[in-house]
């Protein structure tokens, strides 16, 4: 049966659309976005006053399987993600084995696919093993389906492989994503240096041991003229570095996560261990240039960096806590709250970090509305108040920093190539 | 005052007023330790746990006295720090031990914040007797006594703190504790062990003893780790001590009555020589006496 969205405020930044209109979607596909499509045999979403918005695209998620499958697996990492509001999540290549061999990302895609209910991209390592050492097999990687490289959880430490991962990868048209992080300079800092890390007496991590790897990551796309995308931006350093790059015209482009335009150090006030997160929670001022950067368009994307960790492991000592945020179920609520209603930044704004930001960077089709695209679509409600809830989470694990908070705009209904995956009435995925 | 809190995990915390209590308080337990007789019933029936995760004989012993003037029982519980991978996690050994019905723990444990995290896990009061490069309240309060005691007044004191700023929780507590009752504090130190952002607790930085010395009423030494130098903070202790070094003939350019402290133990002839270890402006061991006073203070405010 044909799917018929009513009276929502259409908005599709790729089409330059944004006003009052009903959307007919038939096997999976859009077939007709117009005033008044008239409701005839065709199951009908009420829109009205809500936002209708190309499916969204979370670009950077630590999925737990295979490895860590108590924390979180294919499955449950799709279903929170469907009630995060996104159709697409772009799967990092930190598993246990490693994502640098096809039979991996085979796996993760015959996985998802059982699933079904939204579609994984998966990335594949830069080097064998992600050791920096030797460069993967990007190439069968790339033919197994990865939409990017990445040895992201650690660093390239080696300038020379860098260059060579931004160099091979041409061949293939994939970008590189970079956990920019001077390992050398961080030592075994927990969270940002400052004066908080002096009154918590914590090791603290300068935001130069990001700096100094995004200035070099991008010289190295200079040299190589690779495609470098950098991976959460923390600090204000960061986002001056790109915008300079940018200028430049080189192929260079970026990612923010909702907890670095949410929160600062101060929220490690208490020692909660789930505020511990690679990088690590700065000061006002990044935060302040972290949202200029996606007001401005510098940072192309908002990725959750979703990182589920188990209670045992975070139910420790701060110092002794895994890095990481469980973060795709409060990642929109966040975004709007924090970048629509405290910072005026403009909807149709927003809404592009979720769809052409990350579809550009990773070559994906879709992020769109147009006649013909695949039927993903997020309905948002920016008037929505609620609070987050982590025993509510479809994720597997709770280590959320945001338990508690109130917030007001939220992803209510999720639909994947014309299936309604997620309707927040019923809380069912 | 009415005392209302149930944990001390650090000085940052309190209030001026509390702090002045807990020195009072300290004034009529440390008249108990000179009696014959060195115990009274105050906390009878009482168990206090010593949870250290770190060795400090020191520490511990002061605490033990405190607990067995008071007539606390104790019981202490030398641990291992581990992560969950390596077995029983900080919350496991925690829950064990509260399951023994007991009223207090007195946690020493490398990792900052531990302590803070032990409160959040059990009933028990919780007393932090030093975590990571945090805090360590009863050496701060009993340092901050002692000055009070040789100098009328903490407000207006001048009180120089000298050494690796950045790893001691010692430092901080002196100077949240001392800033609160209103004194000036300069930290000493080389660049390298001087944390980011510390003039914002309120203190002054300086990287040369030798301009700071001639104008302050106390100076307190920090000790210094050997393991810091290999860290490639500073290049070595010879060079550490011939400028951060106390020696007698840095003390000439220095107040007459001048108040030395070192929270111990010393490494003689590092921070200090053991002429001015023997100076009788140097009052290291009554710190040490002081620490029972202190402790019990802090243990009866606490549990009573
Ligand atoms: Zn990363
Ligand atoms: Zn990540």
């Amino acid at each position: 049966m044909k799917l018929l969205i009513k009276n929502g405020r259409v908005v599709d930044p790729a089409n330059k659309i944004d006003g009052v209109l009903d959307i007919l979607i038939d096997k999976g596909k859009i077939i007709s976005v117009r005033k008044n499509i008239p409701a005839k045999a065709c199951q009908v979403i009420d829109a009205k006053g809500k936002v209708v918005a190309p499916g969204f695209i979370d670009m950077h998620v630590h999925l737990r399987e295979p490895g860590r499958e108590d924390e979180e697996t294919i499955s449950s990492g799709m279903k929170a993600g469907a009630a995060g509001g996104f159709c697409s999540i772009v799967s990092m290549a930190n598993t246990n084995p490693v994502v640098d061999k096809q039979e991996v990302v085979k796996f993760i895609l015959r996985k998802a696919g059982e699933e079904g209910i939204i579609s994984v991209y998966p990335v594949g390592a830069v080097t064998k093993g992600l050791k920096g050492e030797e460069l993967a097999e990007i190439g069968e990687l790339k033919e197994a389906g990865v939409v990017a490289v990445s040895d992201d959880g650690e660093p390239i430490r080696s300038s020379f492989i860098m260059r060579c991962g931004l160099a091979y990868s041409k061949k293939f048209d994939l970008p590189v994503i970079s956990h920019s992080e001077d390992k050398d300079l961080s030592q075994g800092g927990v969270m940002d240096e400052g004066v908080m890390s002096t009154i918590l007496g914590l090791p603290g991590i300068p935001r130069q041991a990001e700096e100094i790897m995004v200035a070099r990551d991008i010289k190295l796309a200079e040299l190589t003229h690779g495609r470098l995308h950098i991976a959460h931006v923390s600090t204000g350093g960061s986002v001056e570095l790109l915008r300079q790059a940018r200028k430049k015209g080189l192929r260079v482009s970026a990612e923010a996560a909702p907890h670095h335009f949410s929160l600062t150090s101060e929220a490690v006030k208490e020692y909660d261990p789930n505020t511990r997160v690679s990088p690590p929670l700065r000061s006002h001022e990044d935060v302040e240039a972290i949202i200029k950067g996606l007001g401005d368009g510098t940072i192309d994307a908002i990725a959750s960096d979703h990182a589920p960790h188990s209670l045992e492991e975070k139910e420790v000592e701060y110092g002794l806590a895994p890095s990481g945020i469980d973060g795709i179920e409060t990642e929109v609520g966040l975004a709007l709250n924090v970048l629509y209603y405290e910072k005026k930044i403009k909807l149709v704004e927003i809404i592009k970090k979720f769809t052409t930001g990350p579809a550009a960077i990773l070559g994906l089709r879709e992020g769109t509305l147009s006649i013909g695209a695949k039927a993903n679509i997020t309905i948002l409600d920016l008037e929505k108040k609620w609070r987050v809830d982590k025993n509510k989470f479809f994720s597997l694990s709770r280590n959320t920093p945001f338990h508690g908070m109130s917030l007001k705009g939220k992803a209510v209904m999720t639909i994947h190539q014309g299936k309604i995956v997620y309707n927040n009435e019923t809380s069912t995925v | 005052m009415d005392w209302k809190r149930k944990h001390l995990l650090g000085l940052e915390e309190l209030e001026a007023q509390e702090i002045e209590h807990i020195l009072d308080t300290t004034d009529s337990f440390r008249e108990i330790s000179t009696r014959a007789i060195k115990k009274v019933p105050t906390l009878r029936g009482r168990t206090i746990v010593n949870l250290f995760f770190e060795p400090s004989t020191r520490t511990r012993t002061s605490f033990e006295l405190a607990a067995k003037r008071l007539s606390a029982d104790t019981v202490s519980i030398s641990a291992q720090t581990s992560s969950v991978v390596k077995g029983e996690t900080l919350k496991d050994t925690a829950r064990n031990i509260e399951a023994m019905q007991i009223d207090a723990i007195i946690v020493r444990h490398s990792m900052s914040g531990a302590p803070h995290f032990l409160s959040r896990c059990v009933e028990a009061s919780v007393i932090n007797a030093g975590d990571g490069c945090h805090e360590h309240p009863t050496q701060g309060l009993l340092d901050i006594f002692t000055m009070r005691e040789k100098k009328g007044s903490i407000k207006g004191l001048k009180v120089a703190i000298v050494g690796d700023i950045v790893h001691s929780r010692v430092a901080r507590s002196n100077i949240w504790g001392l800033k609160k009752l209103g004194a000036e504090v300069i930290v000493v130190a080389p660049p390298t062990l001087i944390p980011m952002g510390i003039e914002e607790m309120g203190v002054k930085v300086c990287f040369s003893l030798d301009e700071v010395i001639g104008k302050v009423d106390v100076l307190n030494i920090l000790r210094i780790q050997l393991e810091r130098q290999k860290g490639g903070l500073f290049p070595s202790l010879r060079e550490y001590s011939r400028l951060y070094g106390v020696t007698a003939d840095r003390l000439k350019k220095a107040k007459k009555d001048i108040l030395v402290m070192h929270p111990g133990p010393v490494n003689l002839g590092v921070e200090l020589t053991a002429e001015v270890a023997n100076d009788p402006r140097t009052v290291i061991l009554e710190q040490v006496t002081n620490g029972v006073a202190i402790r019990m203070a802090v243990l009866y405010l606490l549990l009573q």
